[in-house]
């Protein structure tokens, strides 16, 4: 480093990019972010981005953000509130602001800043010049034009230079967090390998921004994020639907099968039938279907002949698929429903977060339907739970929906790589014939569950279907008593899982005066908080869940060690209501948030207190 | 062809009609249509010279769709509309089944519309059989997207102002590459095109003219009809001509651009003027053009109307996992975790 400004060491650090969603501020995001963790950096990732692919240029709708958080500590949430925002645009700085902490560096820029771009944004006058920035420190840098600059001689049209802009403020960047260019670098020539142009170009752009972060005197100082005490082993990066893309692959390898995936695209799931389609070397069938409802029974009917189906979506297509996952528990079959959850109801806010179909997953079907539901929560242990599904799914013979969410999707994170032969064993209950006549629903004694007769076999020809059936032999039964039965047997069948899955774990002592109850996507800022307080002495527990159909079995136990349980989620509080039903006794408070977001840990810490 | 192949049918020894008949106490209403396609159904599985764990029955909801509990075969009884997709899934992910997805007009062609044009569209190796009685019957009696029109039903008391839908055309429509009809009274027309549809690769529809003896009864009886049997029927045999009548001196001729019905012997017609059917051929003009064919103006045309060859969707996904095996860079998962971007923390 041979700049003149004084370097400062920091734990940890946010940084956001955001601009017009056409200036490629994910790639910018993503291409920081994996610097970063080669570099050895815990980190943790938000994209933040609009619905509409292309938004008006220039508006406050078409604005696509990216925040990342990288540390010397451990890292579990992007954080709260950015300490350096680059805005590529007006909208983008309008947009934006409010993610910034009090203090923090604000990069613009300043090519993109007047009044025909102002008023675009929404914007009365310059905001450069109302002291609306007063409280922060104002970068202004002429990104467009120094791109430009950088990048004469270049037989390029002015539209693709321009378009180098990014890497220009990515170069920036790197300079800002004393980061090597090497890995954008060659990220570059294996991009753009077809076209030598735009290698040399962006190489350009980023290399002009590096230097120019380097020489001008407008920034303050540059910063070092030493590398985090992480757990010695190989890494890689990974995102929450490529981790449960992953997980379900390992899993279908494991047990022997191929991994059928019938899918209807939707955001924000369809990244996982992109990635699975990559994979049939693997064995892995993706069947695109005409909608939601073929996507789920293509799967159902893939299990049937004895692969491992799944279907994924979003709550939207959930939805829909209701009545067939109510078939697959009806005939228990095997079956793995990921649903990524997003802002509804309907449409709702499809590219933002929220954990609202906590119920629709529980009771989104006709009649007494239980099935098994996981959830992952963060984006390198969808890759676990994923793996979970499928491993209850069939040694269950029960559907297992797997909840993950637009947060915990497209965030990322470091992910220690694990070794396929560590992974959990899968034992698959196939049926056998024993010399007697063969019945479908023969049971097993300790899970109640019926054996896998795959069509094919000789001696094993059955009828299996939606109406109801006589235990043991299937028959279409309509006995009164029989039917009783059989609706406690698929409700036994769920609750004996709770035998089969760990112990419900609590980070603190154990006891004390607040339980912090959270499942799902919401761990990394509830553990961010709560240890915050811990470490201030506070007496506050967490508990995060991600069994929750069945429950772990010492849960009410662990609810009872505390005065208080606060169970935190991103809807009205669907959760706590199914754990006051649960357990009546226990009292049970709840802290909500409902805007498309994830919550901040000042918000959660000042609840917390408030109880306290 | 295979579809053309009558002649080298593997008739397995072990099998019979009785092999493929389950346990279970048939319960369609006396008089039912069903019974007859149930039976030339048993009698055609043991001309396929497969085993009997090969065979597969799927089916929606609807009379017709109680049917897999009557083949002591393996079948799977789902849920409304939805049979395509399930068979679809079967299909790809055991493709050694023989799998058949039974069917009624209300299951493929309402509810299930979407999956039954789609599943014709992908061109998987499937055979449906579509029970077209042209009303609901197991929710005793409401208009179906093939009743006539104007016919009076529990849901339509001054008679049904929907148009009716052909499933014939709607599967050619679907780029369909196999389309027979056949009817409940002809036992053995049934029988037969169940084998040969099943020797054909690709969806294979065979729409069955079925009569529902309570809601509906003889919907069909201006084809079926014993008096009307002779003159309007057409039984179109790929590369002959379409002859029919009680002397077999009628013919369907083509005018123009449209058919119509010749004697031989009158206004100077002869043989020679009588269309030869072209179950192969490629444009599906003169095959919509049968399928239309209504009476008291036609015959209705029964038989293999259309079996085209056409690459399937089951066989282009083998394809695709060789050539994705080629060029794979990993060959296991372990391998696949390992690879591209990582980095070693010491």
């Amino acid at each position: 480093m041979s700049g003149k400004q004084q370097t400062e060491e920091l734990e940890k650090v946010v940084i956001r990019f955001a601009g017009d969603s056409g200036d490629g501020m994910q790639l910018t995001g993503s291409q920081f972010t994996l610097t970063s963790a080669l570099l050895g950096n815990d980190l943790a990732t938000f994209p933040d981005f609009p619905a509409e692919i292309r938004a008006p240029q220039g508006t406050v709708e078409g604005v696509s953000g990216f925040q990342v958080q990288i540390g010397k500590i451990d890292i579990f949430t992007p954080g709260d509130e950015a300490d350096v925002l680059v805005a590529m645009n007006p909208a983008a700085l309008k947009s934006n602001l409010q993610w910034v902490r009090k203090g923090g560096n604000v990069i613009i820029d300043s090519d993109s800043f007047e009044e025909r771009t102002f008023k675009r944004a929404g914007y009365e006058g310059n905001p450069l010049e109302n002291g609306s920035l007063q409280d922060y420190n104002l970068i202004e840098a002429p990104i467009t034009s120094l791109t430009k600059t950088s990048l004469q001689g270049i037989a390029l049209d002015n539209k693709s230079v321009v378009r180098c802009k990014n890497m220009f403020a990515l170069g920036v960047a790197y300079w800002l967090f004393d980061r090597s260019m090497d890995q954008t670098l060659d990220f570059l020539k294996a991009k753009f390998k077809k076209a030598p142009l735009l290698v040399e170009a962006n190489s350009k752009a980023l290399q002009a921004g590096y230097y120019y972060a380097e020489t001008v005197e407008a920034l303050p100082s540059n910063y070092k994020v030493p590398a985090a005490k992480i757990e010695p082993g190989k890494y890689r990066h990974i995102s929450g639907n490529q981790a449960a893309a992953w997980g379900i692959i390992a899993a279908a390898e494991k047990m022997g099968k191929k991994l059928f995936f019938g899918s209807y695209p939707i955001t924000p799931a369809s990244d996982i039938l992109h990635e699975l389609s990559k994979y049939k070397n693997l064995g892995v069938t993706t069947f695109q279907a005409e909608d939601e409802i073929a996507a789920v029974c293509s799967a159902i009917g893939a299990s049937y002949a004895g692969e491992l189906g799944v279907t994924a979506s979003a709550g939207p297509g959930i939805a829909l698929k209701g009545e067939a996952i109510g078939l697959a528990a009806m005939v228990e079959l095997p079956l793995v429903i990921i649903d990524v959850q997003r802002g509804g109801p309907s449409t709702g806010l499809p590219t933002k977060t929220e954990q609202a179909d906590f119920n629709l997953a529980m009771f989104g079907r006709n009649s007494d339907c239980p099935i098994i539901v996981v959830a992952s929560s963060t984006p390198s242990n969808c890759f676990s739970f994923a793996y979970q599904a499928a491993k209850l799914t069939v040694e269950h013979m029960t559907p297992v929906m797997f909840l993950s969410d637009g947060y915990l999707a497209n965030g990322s994170e470091p992910w220690k790589i694990p070794s396929v032969k560590d992974l959990p064993e899968i034992v698959i209950p196939h049926a056998r014939l024993n010399g007697q006549e063969f019945h479908p629903y023969v049971r097993d004694e300790t899970k109640l569950s019926r054996f896998w007769a795959i069509p094919g076999t000789e001696g094993m020809e059955h009828r299996i279907g939606g109406l109801e059936k006589e235990n043991i032999t299937g028959n279409v039964s309509y006995d009164p008593a029989n039917h009783e039965l059989m609706v406690k047997v698929r409700q036994e069948k769920v609750s004996k899982v709770a035998g089969f899955i760990p112990d419900q774990e609590v980070i603190g002592t154990g006891s004390g005066e607040v339980l912090v109850v959270g499942w799902g996507s919401t761990y990394g800022s509830l553990l961010t908080a709560v240890k915050q307080l811990q470490g201030a002495g506070k007496k506050v527990d967490l508990a995060h869940f991600n069994y929750l159909s069945p429950l772990p079995k010492n849960t009410e136990a662990i609810f009872k060690q505390y005065k208080k349980v606060l169970v935190c989620e991103l809807n009205m509080g669907q959760f706590a209501a199914y754990l006051r039903s649960i357990y009546p006794e226990v009292k049970i408070e709840q802290f909500n948030k409902i805007q498309g977001l994830p919550f901040t840990v000042m918000e959660l810490k000042e609840k917390i207190i408030e109880l306290l | 062809m295979a579809t053309n192949s009558v002649d080298t049918v593997h008739v397995n020894p072990q099998l019979t009609k009785k092999d493929f008949t389950s346990d279970q106490l048939v319960r369609w209403c006396p008089g039912c249509g069903d019974y007859a396609i149930l039976s030339a159904m048993q009698n055609a599985l043991p001309q396929l010279g497969l085993k009997k764990e090969d065979f597969a029955f799927i089916s929606g909801i609807g009379c017709a769709a109680r049917f897999p509990y009557y083949m002591s075969t393996y079948g799977f009884h789902t849920i409304h509309g939805r049979a395509p997709a399930i068979a679809s899934g079967v299909k790809l992910s055991n493709p050694d089944l023989s799998v058949w997805q039974i069917t009624g007009d209300g299951d493929s062609l309402a509810i299930g519309g979407n999956h039954f044009i789609h599943a014709l569209r992908r061109n998987i190796d499937i055979n449906i059989l579509l029970f077209n009685n042209e009303i609901y019957g197991l929710t005793k009696g409401q208009l179906s997207p093939t009743s006539k029109l104007g016919l009076v039903t529990k849901s339509t008391p001054l008679g049904g102002i929907d148009r009716p839908f052909s499933a014939g055309e709607l599967a050619l429509g679907a780029r369909g590459t196999f389309f027979a009809r056949t009817i409940d009274t002809n036992p053995k027309l049934m029988t037969q095109i169940f084998v040969e549809s099943s020797r054909h690769k690709g969806t294979s529809l065979i729409e069955i003219l079925q009569n529902c003896v309570i809601f509906n009864d003889k919907t069909h009886g201006a084809v079926t009809a014993k008096e009307n049997k002779d003159d309007f029927q057409l039984h179109l045999q790929h590369g002959e001509r379409m002859l029919f009548g009680k002397e077999k001196n009628k013919g369907i001729r083509l005018n123009g651009f449209k058919l119509e019905v010749v004697t031989i012997g009158e206004n100077g017609i002869t043989e020679d003027d009588i269309l030869i059917h072209d179950a192969h051929d490629e444009d599906t003009t003169k095959h919509m053009m049968l399928i239309r064919m209504q009476p008291p103006e036609f015959p209705m045309a029964l038989g293999i109307i259309r079996a085209v060859k056409a690459p399937t969707y089951d066989d282009l996904t083998k394809q695709q996992y060789e050539l994705s095996k080629e060029n794979a860079k990993f060959s296991n998962v372990e391998e696949l975790l390992q690879s591209g971007n990582t980095w070693e923390v010491k």
